[in-house]
């Protein structure tokens, strides 16, 4: 995978990301991503990212879940292998309303957190780069892509002065290989941990 | 700046000025700290009523259903009290996590990981059950339907036993996705600050390689909402499917209508009894008070007195039923076999009637609510009081039928029912020790996304704002 040159702005407080977020958008540069420890709504609409179509896979799993259920159970009870319950008709709807229900929400479940592992390439032993550490603990961390232009120093400055704590350039792998974790750096000390 | 306005009447859920950066450590202090010998105790009781559990299945499997006293009168003992019973207290976790999240209630942050993981735990121990129930165990494959070489002979789908198969396993399945995606963002918290290699390693494979991308959070978010959407019918649908077990029998004491609505409510109200019994030993054992408040054990003790009084509705309704519908079969089994105290199991309906109608009525004070010996006192009642509810509606209603000749003599387990049943309890309180060494029990981020708009500290700014005039606040908070 080639590597890229990246430059990276790190922020404490997600009132001062949101104007930062604007202003460097307005300057015309490109943001790969910026990295939260928790879910900050209207971010992703601050950094002009299109909604989500997630749910409309859910739905088309969904779906698929009941007509599977509805035609295999017909199948069955209808064509191969009729059985006569009690002089009841064959095609008994009602009683097949349960498992209709639940294969519905089966394969919307399953089908969606597959659908979600994949778009966003989540695996067990996959590793990506981490541009910082505190990235999933308290600091926003906004990485800016650059090209040939871009001037780095001048980047960084522009961060500073839009509230960012720290600033760094990186040049890093932005997909994923497999790999472990054990090799990276650990800049959390051991501490004297009480015992709780 | 704060992303939303919460008034100041509502007490805070986050108690202390916490910064992002405490709420971590808090969380993740008891995975970065040796367990405490109390911790071991605890576990190797667990691991020891297991074992007992074991052995008990293995006398089982191998000498057959005979090892219990169930008879032909009396068909379903206590393994079905008990499957019906856990199954019941797995309700909780996705009822916090899924409907309380599409009610927006804040609340529900600084309990449903543990909530949910308990739910999992449960619906595992309720599945050894009608497993074991079965007696060749080894063909419990049967109830899957597959095209196979017996005919292919396929099961009923018209019979609430096999709904209840698909039922248990969706819930089972979607209750483990919710919350695996949920614990994704927060293995990777708990990898990023890890110093020892092998912690590193483990949760680098449990997070997925997850980095907070704002595009997966959005992802993450539309995935939480509709699996708590899909998973809101689910929780009802479950017990629902699970009392058409009994209803569409033609048992008298089992063939009523109301017992969806009833068993549902009886479900939420032994499953929030049990949350209570874990957090309230959760939250003083590993210092989180912070985080699972009075406010929150006062709000699940709302939902105890609710769910715990429609539960007595069903009961009165029952009664007033087997009067009115002047069936004598239903007549007998109400008004005999159950109401009447001195009747071979009439000290198990007041039993019930005792610990799941009367005595949640202290809930109503709400000096009891905010009370935690006497919230951690009634959740055990409640629980005991479940229990004995469904022992009622299975034992009292099978041990006299219509034939009086074949009424069957008194029904008590063996000692190795009680072990298949101290045995689940060995493997929920098992996996439980587990999940709350190695798991981070509070959700991280969403306490995170929660903490500037009800963390204490923050929550004292609003002051200033119930005082700015509204054009103010608009003009100064509405920049993006």
């Amino acid at each position: 995978m080639a590597k890229k040159k990246f430059v990276v702005g790190c922020f404490d407080d997600e009132a001062v990301l949101f104007p930062a977020v604007k202003k460097v958008r307005t300057a015309g540069y490109k943001i790969h991503d910026v990295y939260t420890p928790f879910a900050v709504h209207g971010l992703d609409h601050a950094m002009g990212l299109r909604e989500t179509s997630l749910h409309t896979a859910g739905f088309i799993y969904g779906i698929t879940g009941t007509a599977t259920a509805l035609s295999s159970i017909s199948w069955i009870f209808t064509k191969d292998w009729p059985l006569n319950i009690g002089g009841k008709p064959h095609f008994a709807l009602p009683a097949w309303i349960p498992i209709m229900f639940e294969l519905t929400v089966l394969f919307a479940a399953v089908g969606m957190v597959l659908t979600f592992c994949y778009l966003c390439q989540l695996a067990p032993f996959v590793k990506k780069h981490h541009f910082h550490a505190r990235a999933t603990d308290d600091l926003f961390v906004m990485v800016i892509e650059c090209t040939d232009k871009t001037n780095t120093d001048d980047l960084q400055a522009f961060l500073q002065s839009n509230g960012a704590l720290e600033t760094k350039v990186e040049v890093a792998e932005d997909g994923w290989w497999l790999g472990r974790y054990d090799k990276d750096e650990m800049p959390f000390e051991e501490k004297q941990i009480v015992a709780a | 700046m704060h992303l939303k306005y919460e008034s100041q009447l509502r007490e805070p859920l986050v108690y202390g000025d916490k910064t992002y950066k405490q709420v971590t450590e808090d969380i993740v202090r008891p995975i970065e700290a040796k367990p405490t010998k109390l911790w071991y105790v605890g576990f190797y009781i667990a691991v020891a009523l297991l074992m007992f559990g074991v052995y008990s299945v293995y006398r089982e499997v191998t000498y057959g259903i005979g090892q219990w006293n169930l008879n032909k009168t009396v068909g379903w003992g206590w393994d079905i009290t008990n499957f019906v019973w856990w199954v019941g207290i797995g309700h909780a976790g996705t009822l916090i996590s899924a409907i309380l999240l599409l009610f927006r209630q804040g609340w529900r942050t600084g309990v449903n990981r543990a909530a949910e993981a308990m739910t999992i735990f449960a619906v595992m121990c309720a599945g050894q059950f009608p497993i074991f129930h079965m007696g060749r165990v080894w063909m419990a494959f049967f109830v899957l339907p597959y095209p196979n070489s017996r005919g292919p002979l396929w099961v009923n789908f018209n019979s609430p036993l096999l709904w209840d198969v698909f039922a248990i396993s969706t819930y089972f399945t979607v209750s483990l996705l919710f919350w695996y995606s949920g614990l994704i963002p927060d293995f990777a918290t708990v990898r990023d600050r890890a110093f020892t290699k092998l912690r590193k390693r483990l949760y680098g494979v449990a997070s997925f390689g997850w980095t907070g991308s704002t595009k997966h959070w959005q992802r993450h978010e539309s995935l939480s909402l509709v699996l708590a959407g899909l998973s809101t019918p689910l929780v009802l649908s479950v017990h629902t499917i699970v009392s058409f077990d009994f209803a569409t029998s033609v048992i008298p004491g089992w063939h009523t209508t109301i017992f969806p609505p009833y068993f549902v409510a009886g479900a939420i109200f032994s499953g929030f009894a049990m949350v209570q019994t874990l957090m309230i030993i959760v939250r003083k054992v590993f210092a989180m008070e912070d985080y699972v408040t009075i406010g929150h054990i006062e709000a699940m003790n709302k939902v105890i007195v609710l769910t715990g009084s429609i539960v007595g509705i069903a009961y009165l309704t029952e009664l007033f039923m087997g009067w009115y519908s002047q069936n004598k079969y239903e007549g007998y089994t109400f008004w005999y076999s159950r109401a009447y105290l001195f009747s071979p199991y009439g000290w198990s309906y007041w039993g019930m009637m005792a610990c799941n109608v009367l005595s949640p009525q202290i809930f109503w004070f709400r000096k009891m609510r905010r009370n935690i010996f006497v919230t951690f006192f009634m959740s055990i009642i409640v629980n005991i009081g479940m229990w004995f509810e469904r022992f009622v509606i299975i034992v009292t209603s099978l041990y006299r039928d219509y034939l009086p000749s074949s009424w069957s003599v008194y029904y008590s387990p063996t000692i190795w029912e009680i072990g298949f049943y101290a045995g689940t309890f060995g493997l929920f309180f098992t996996c439980f020790f587990l999940f709350a060494k190695y798991f981070p029990v509070i959700a991280i981020a969403e306490i995170k996304y929660v903490l500037k708009t009800t963390g204490e500290g923050y929550k004292n700014q609003m002051a200033n704002i119930e005082e700015q005039k509204l054009e103010e606040f608009v003009h100064e908070h509405a920049h993006h």
